[in-house]
């Protein structure tokens, strides 16, 4: 692959959100990395193909919407707001701390950020609104909302996919990052999800499968939204919690811990490597 | 006050294009006016409270003053938490309102007798309660609500309260209305908040007690009540909701630390034996001491 090829570049932001959101959390000893690791190529690709922002300036009026639904994955998106100038990469030492508007659940008196969330089966009735007043308004911005697997257990969501296919809402996006792990400890084992697509696609949407890791796969079916006039896409991303260092994947304990000094060392070297892998 | 409501409203987006309905599959015979007026800004969203309260906030971050009605609890209990995190939290302009407030719905049953809902709504820093007590204070809680944009819960009765007021009050948060003035020395005030006002008035009027309204009150509007109360000898404030996490323990906590002040007031509310009978509205609030 050349360097300069828009996949180098969405992979060379993964790395940087990785070693950020292992950093931010080992600093403030916070749960949920595996959550952020989950949803880091997601992240990279949106903010660096797909959503169109412009960090110079706050809430510009033609900008996509993003939300994160599942606010413990906060991390990242702090991240990725820095990684594009939305904040300054000072911030991301305040994640977490102590009287820090930083909050380890995304929080919407950050800079670029559309919403605050942490309590799951928000997101997505919010991003309908959004949606909604955007058709009403005969806006051509879009609304993107980012989901867990696990947060599909919540009835609102629901509610809102039954809205969002009924009012033809093509401008909304929902990607579910289907990593299949939630609390305790799998999806499977808790309240199965499956057949998944088969719901989704019942409820009315488009829906379409992805490796979200894959950032070619990923550009490709984020870039070409929407896929079907008057009905509104979700991607399954089917994803690894815990992406990118070995010894947290598909780890549910990644969901809780925070990584000792040696720990982090690690996994530092581990996603750094990576870039010559 | 359902008709008030409705006729202001329209009245409103006539002048206001930002002003949108969002309904939770209720308001038969009551929400036509404006659906058939602003189809654009109007939305049913169906037996589906969380989405509609969500969807609520999202419109709302992106412009509208958006108004959500359903029935007694249904757009409070049911989506509590959208209406703390999504709309009070991030300080956005949806008015929830609940019509059948008290036991308007008397008939219906527990599920339908809204006795609990100042409670919850009164918990939440930044949101702004407005509960009329007759069809003109109505209006003038929605004029100053679109003047006024915020988190903000409209308690509405049903239908055939009576008119205290000649034309539309100006109100103001945390500002007592005077409905009646006292004849003579004032020595009591009456005072009420939403459709308790008839009763305050038949019980406050015959002994020529200043009678008062409080329409617009809330968590941040306490600091002005201690001047008011030391205007009266004492205060009875009347509520068609449990005594608990109410409007008379409200003020009662306004005046926290001026027991002096405290004990002047008087609390009357339902009591909680009233949860779970069924009857009419008079028949269920005299049941419950509201007589």
């Amino acid at each position: 692959m050349t360097r300069n090829s828009p996949i180098d570049e969405t992979e060379a932001l993964a790395q940087e959100l990785r070693a950020d959101v292992l950093t931010m959390v080992h600093r403030a000893k916070a749960s949920h990395v595996g959550s952020c690791l989950s949803i880091v190529d997601i992240l990279a690709v949106l903010y660096g193909r797909v959503l169109r922002h412009d960090a110079s300036i706050d809430k510009w009026p033609d900008r996509d919407r993003f939300i994160l639904s599942k606010g413990h994955a906060a991390a990242a998106v702090y991240a990725v707001l820095a990684n594009k100038g939305f904040i300054p990469r000072s911030d991301l030492e305040r994640y977490g701390a102590e009287g820090s508007p930083f909050m380890t659940h995304i929080s919407h008196k950050i800079r670029g950020v559309d919403f605050s969330s942490g309590a799951l089966g928000h997101g997505l009735p919010f991003g309908v609104g959004k949606a909604l007043a955007a058709k009403r308004r005969k806006a051509d911005w879009r609304t993107f909302v980012l989901l867990s697997d696990g947060e599909m257990d919540e009835g609102s969501n629901w509610e809102a996919l039954m809205f969002a296919s009924h009012h033809r809402l093509d401008n909304l996006v929902a990607i579910i990052d289907y990593n299949k792990l939630q609390s305790l400890p799998t999806t499977a084992a808790t309240l199965g999800l499956e057949p998944l697509v088969d719901k989704l696609v019942g409820f009315g949407w488009e829906v379409r499968e992805v490796d979200g890791h894959n950032h070619f796969r990923l550009s490709e079916e984020l870039g070409s939204v929407a896929w079907q006039p008057g009905k509104p896409s979700l991607l399954l991303a089917h994803t690894t919690k815990g992406k990118g260092v070995s010894f947290m994947e598909d780890k549910v304990e990644w969901h809780y811990r925070s990584p000792s000094d040696a720990q982090l060392a690690s996994a530092l070297a581990e996603v750094r490597g990576s870039e010559d892998a | 006050m359902r008709n008030a409501f409705i006729e202001e409203l329209v009245a409103l987006a006539t002048a206001h294009d930002h002003i949108a309905l969002v309904v939770g599959d209720l308001g038969y015979s009551v929400i036509e006016p404006f659906a058939d007026s602003f189809p654009e800004r109007f939305i049913n969203a169906g037996v589906a409270e969380q989405n509609m309260a969500g969807l609520a906030a999202g419109m709302a971050s992106e412009g509208y003053h958006v108004f959500t009605y359903s029935i007694a609890n249904f757009p409070t209990f049911r989506c509590a938490e959208q209406v703390r995190n999504d709309i009070a939290y991030q300080n956005l302009p949806v008015t929830t309102v609940a019509v059948g407030g008290g036991l308007a719905y008397g008939a219906l049953g527990y599920s339908h007798h809204a006795v609990q809902d100042y409670a919850l709504m009164r918990s939440m820093p930044g949101m702004l309660i407005a509960a009329p007590g007759d069809p003109y204070e109505v209006r003038a809680c929605l004029r100053y609500l679109i003047a006024n944009p915020q988190p903000s819960y409209l308690r509405l009765g049903k239908a055939g309260e009576s008119i205290y007021h000649g034309s539309i009050p100006e109100v103001s948060p945390g500002r007592w209305l005077t409905v009646a003035a006292a004849e003579g020395d004032e020595s009591a005030v009456h005072l009420s908040t939403g459709a308790t006002l008839d009763l305050a008035m038949r019980l406050g009027r015959p002994g020529g007690d200043a009678v008062c309204s409080l329409p617009l009150w809330g968590m941040f509007t306490k600091g002005a009540q201690a001047e008011q109360v030391a205007r009266a000898q004492r205060v009875v404030t009347y509520e068609d909701h449990l005594a608990d996490g109410g409007f008379g323990s409200w003020l009662m906590e306004a005046l926290a630390t001026n027991p002096e002040l405290r004990q002047r007031v008087e609390s009357r509310s339902l009591d909680p034996s009233v949860c779970g009978l069924v009857g009419s509205q008079a028949y269920l609030n005299a049941l419950g001491g509201l007589r």
